[in-house]
């Protein structure tokens, strides 16, 4: 039987290669996929506490509803990131983060 | 046969949440990335949350991929050029998330709360479905409201911010 260290070690990891990709890749494609692997990661730890957290052998729930308005509210952030990006391009034509500078010190 | 389906899985989507960010070409990471949402749908399955990988399936690995997709074919975008990369920031990002994976592992190695057992469920245990749909309704139904509203209004500022000329 796996054990609830198992699935919070598996999120950790899946977190900490989203993050990875949010700091050391350069192109804005990749950097909200990175976005969406730690969202991810989230979630399957709040699953994992949820089934780990029985009260009288009954699952509590609110957890599940939780990563149902995660999963919504990251789908509406993709599509608003994603017209952002696109918006972008168009007066840019680039999607990699070092050519758009101007607010750099 | 729990533990197999965990080890599976559990590599499965972190080796593919790797290349997903390791790989340099835009349509092969989405695709990664698919791979690594279907597998975690599967250990969320695992997890007996039915209804939650489904929606992961359809919503992730459907809607979303498709709109990373989409993107990527109407930017047109190739294979990233590879630029001199910047050792100073490498170096740092590469420190944090080092710093970040052992302090997290120590805190969940330390705790023996942490190494149960997958406790069993009742065998009168109600229908997943039916348990989420009580709960989001009786508890949370201001907040899905809300969540109605945030989606209308995603959807009116991506029309408007995909218009071509911004008035």
């Amino acid at each position: 039987m796996p054990t609830l260290a198992n699935y919070l070690l598996a999120s950790g990891i899946l977190f900490a290669i989203g993050l990875g990709g949010v700091m050391l890749r350069r192109s804005i494609i990749i950097i909200f996929m990175g976005l969406e692997i730690m969202l991810n990661a989230a979630n399957l730890s709040l699953i994992a506490f949820s089934r780990y957290g029985l009260v009288d052998g009954h699952q509590i729930f609110d957890a599940q509803v939780l990563v149902f308005f995660i999963i919504t509210v990251a789908a509406a952030e993709v599509a608003v990131g994603l017209a952002i990006i696109v918006s972008l391009y168009r007066a840019r034509q680039t999607t990699h983060v070092e050519d758009i500078d101007t607010l750099k010190f | 046969m729990l533990l197999a389906s965990y080890w599976f899985f559990s590599t499965l989507t972190i080796a593919f949440g790797a290349t997903a960010i390791l790989l340099r070409n835009p349509v092969s990471c989405a695709m990664s990335l698919a791979v690594c949402f279907i597998s975690l749908a599967a250990l969320f399955i695992s997890l007996d949350a039915t209804l939650i990988g489904i929606m992961q399936i359809l919503v992730y690995a459907g809607a979303v991929m498709v709109l990373f997709l989409f993107i990527i074919m109407l930017l047109d975008l190739r294979m990233e050029k590879s630029r001199r990369l910047n050792f100073g920031a490498t170096l740092g990002g590469g420190l944090v998330i080092a710093a970040f994976l052992s302090m997290l592992t120590k805190v969940i190695l330390s705790d023996p709360e942490f190494a149960k057992p997958l406790p069993p469920l009742a065998a009168s245990a109600p229908d997943n479905v039916r348990m989420i749909g009580m709960t989001l309704f009786h508890s949370y139904a201001l907040p899905f409201e809300a969540i109605g509203v945030l989606l209308l209004s995603a959807t009116v500022g991506v029309i408007v911010l995909s218009r071509r000329t911004l008035r």
